[in-house]
């Protein structure tokens, strides 16, 4: 699950972690009044969207002025923030963050992730912040630093120094950096975050190191322990089916195809798309129905798959193997008169009863293909889909 | 042979009374794997499908001489089931569970360095050994007693494998599902060391997946140390960055975990690498 910046602050700030001064609202008006009660003479507008990469699209703004602040926010409240991580759509920008401008001396990287190659919460820092870390990682290996931090033990001392000596920090820095890092620690554990990054962590003109940004994750496995957490959660962040699926336990992507699949596993949905797109097609989504499908659960998969009116053709695809492939045809049938499936839709069932299933798709006078093995299958939705 | 687990390997359950538990102990007992009980705290006494219900894990240790458990229990109390298991001296422990958060897993890892018990899973279908032993969710029935050792992030594409190489007549030594959490137990190496020592398994299929380095770690193991034929298939090449494809592990990141890095490194160890997954079979009968 993913927060806001200024929600993210608000967290930093809990753990003693110092950010900016600022504040968040939802209008113009309130940008210009929280920029007058902040003071200075200069303020940043920053859109608050769950993506990076906002500053090269005109997301964050610094403005000189009052009416500076108010044109910038007028410019950016109801429109949708295109960056590089959005896709095509973008994303809303229903709400803004004002802060205060600082003198920047330095901008460093510094972030807190779920290493699993380790199996340890490690610590990623780098003196070439602000800028995109991959890219750091790729171009100048040698300018990152990381430290594992061991579950029991927890995080020592000197990992802290090693950091702040990497990040060519002196004197009372040191002290400092330790005290960020034991709060970003704490953070994480405390609310099961699966990762934490500020970039840049600045080094301002008086010496002083601040989160000038904040993006942390959580694991959607643990969110529900932490009421909290989930009361940030923003679904006009999110894709509207995607949040759709999770209602009714179904894992849901959307794709840019015309091939909707539905599959049962998350393996094998991803061996549907990879195998649709070998045999020349574009598959529209990801789709995983999980264990037990049954008819609700299938109706549900339709509605979403049909919501996208690029889908020419739908390929279903089960491995029926604890539940039997009888049933699992029994349930598509009754889903398909349901939903009212009127595009073709190819279904490949593999399994226990696997004959009696295709026995019941066969000649039902419905837009309907039992396919008998797999490779067919992908072919002939794929065909469908081009004739259609 | 086989390995891990065989016709003489005890096995509990623990969340043998929940529902979960219940339907696949069943399954389990149809099979004739050696199940002799179960664990569901406060039910120690009872008799559940014909078999003793323990209170403890200790308790089903010492009242059967199991070696083996099978955790079906709902994700936050798995990691107290695993460690119980381990405490308990159980060697072979396989997680179901699905929906564990990440950071219990890392102290169930840490805790467990040392201890010597072998973890399958979380969020895995488990493993067998056809004719012999079942331990978890996969559909028996689609097994067959013979020479292929499957290994795989994803239990419905293990069960495509399994399908594919009994259609062939190969049938299978044992097949692990690792599992599809980032961090989970038994890995590649983990399992293809074993089937390289295994005098049954004369060839091996490896299924892997976007997400973390395992395959790279597997490729550069098979290449040094595995002299039996290998064919690993990689699902997730259409698969956009950033988004978690169903398996909490099953996530391309900052350019990192993708099926192509995967597939190049696989084949520059000089793996068979099958594009379709539904060329396992017939690409593993043309390698024996």
């Amino acid at each position: 699950m993913n927060i806001h910046e200024y929600q993210a602050k608000q967290l930093f700030l809990q753990y003693a972690i110092p950010v900016p001064e600022g504040r968040h609202t939802l209008s113009a008006e309130g940008a210009e009044q929280l920029a007058e009660e902040l003071g200075g003479d200069g303020w940043v507008v920053k859109a608050q969207v769950h993506a990076g990469g906002r500053g090269k699209v005109g997301g964050v703004k610094l403005a000189k002025s009052l009416p500076e602040v108010v044109e910038f926010s007028r410019g950016m409240l109801g429109k949708r923030l295109v960056t590089q991580q959005t896709g095509a759509e973008g994303l809303p920008i229903n709400s803004l963050l004002i802060e205060k401008i600082y003198p920047i001396k330095r901008e460093l990287y510094l972030s807190l992730v779920v290493d699993r190659g380790s199996e340890r919460i490690i610590f990623v820092a780098s003196a070439a912040g602000g800028m995109d870390i991959e890219t750091v990682a790729h171009e100048t290996p040698e300018k990152i630093i990381s430290v594992p931090v061991h579950p029991s033990a927890g995080l020592q001392g000197y990992q802290c120094r090693k950091v702040a000596y990497a990040l060519g920090l002196k004197g009372p820095q040191i002290k400092a950096l330790g005290k960020i890092m034991q709060g970003l620690y704490d953070l994480f554990l405390a609310k099961d975050a699966s990762q934490i990054e500020i970039n840049p962590l600045i080094e301002t003109d008086t010496g002083e190191l601040m989160a000038l940004d904040a993006k942390i994750n959580f694991d959607d496995n643990a969110v529900e322990a932490h009421p909290d957490i989930l009361a940030m959660k923003d679904p006009d962040q999110e894709d509207e089916k995607e949040n759709k699926a999770q209602q009714f336990g179904l894992n849901y992507i959307t794709l840019e195809g015309n091939i909707g699949c539905m599959v049962n596993g998350a393996g094998l949905a991803m061996a549907t798309m990879d195998l649709v797109k070998l045999k020349g097609g574009q598959p529209a989504n990801f789709l995983d129905v999980g264990g037990g499908t049954n008819v609700e659960k299938v109706c549900e998969a339709f509605k979403l798959i049909l919501s996208d009116h690029s889908v020419k053709a739908v390929l279903v695809n089960i491995f029926g193997g604890i539940v039997q492939c009888d049933i699992i045809a029994s349930g598509i049938l009754a889903a398909i008169e349901q939903v009212h499936v009127t595009i073709p839709v190819v279904v490949r069932l593999e399994g226990t009863n696997a004959e009696q299933g295709r026995a019941l798709l066969n000649n039902t006078g419905l837009n309907l293909y039992a396919a008998d093995d797999l490779a067919h299958a992908a072919e002939q939705v794929v065909a469908l889909a081009e004739a259609a | 042979m086989s390995i891990l687990i065989d016709k003489d390997t005890k096995v509990i359950c623990q969340g043998f009374t929940g529902k979960q538990g219940t339907f696949h102990s069943q399954q389990a007992l149809d099979y004739g794997t050696q199940l002799v009980g179960g664990v569901t705290p406060e039910r120690g006494g009872e008799t559940h499908l014909g078999l003793p219900v323990f209170n403890t894990v200790q308790d089903a240790v010492d009242g059967t001489g199991a070696t083996a458990s099978v955790i079906y229990v709902p994700p936050f109390y798995a990691a107290d089931a695993i460690l119980e298991a381990v405490d308990a001296g159980i060697k072979l422990i396989v997680c179901i569970t699905e929906g564990i958060p990440i950071l219990q897993m890392l102290r169930v890892k840490a805790a467990m360095a040392g201890t010597g018990a072998l973890l399958i899973g979380p969020n895995c279908p488990g493993v067998i050994t056809p004719g012999e032993c079942k331990i978890g969710i996969m559909p028996g029935k689609i097994h067959l007693p013979g020479v292929i050792g499957i290994v795989s992030r994803s239990g419905t594409l293990t069960y495509e494998s399994v399908h594919q190489t009994t259609a062939q007549g190969l049938g299978q030594s044992t097949c692990v599902g690792i599992g599809g959490d980032p961090i989970h137990g038994m890995n590649f190496v983990d399992v293809l060391s074993r089937f390289q020592a295994d005098e049954q398994t004369k060839g091996i299929v490896m299924v892997g997946e976007i997400g973390g380095g395992e395959e790279e770690d597997a490729a550069d193991y098979i290449k040094a140390h595995v002299t039996k034929p290998v064919v690993a298939y990689i699902a997730g090449q259409t698969a956009p960055p950033g988004k978690r494809m169903g398996h909490a592990g099953a996530i391309v990141t900052g350019g990192k975990g993708t099926a192509e890095g995967k597939v190049a490194a696989l084949k520059a160890a000089g793996i068979e690498v099958v594009s379709s997954p539904t060329d396992i079979g017939v690409a593993m009968k043309g390698c024996l």
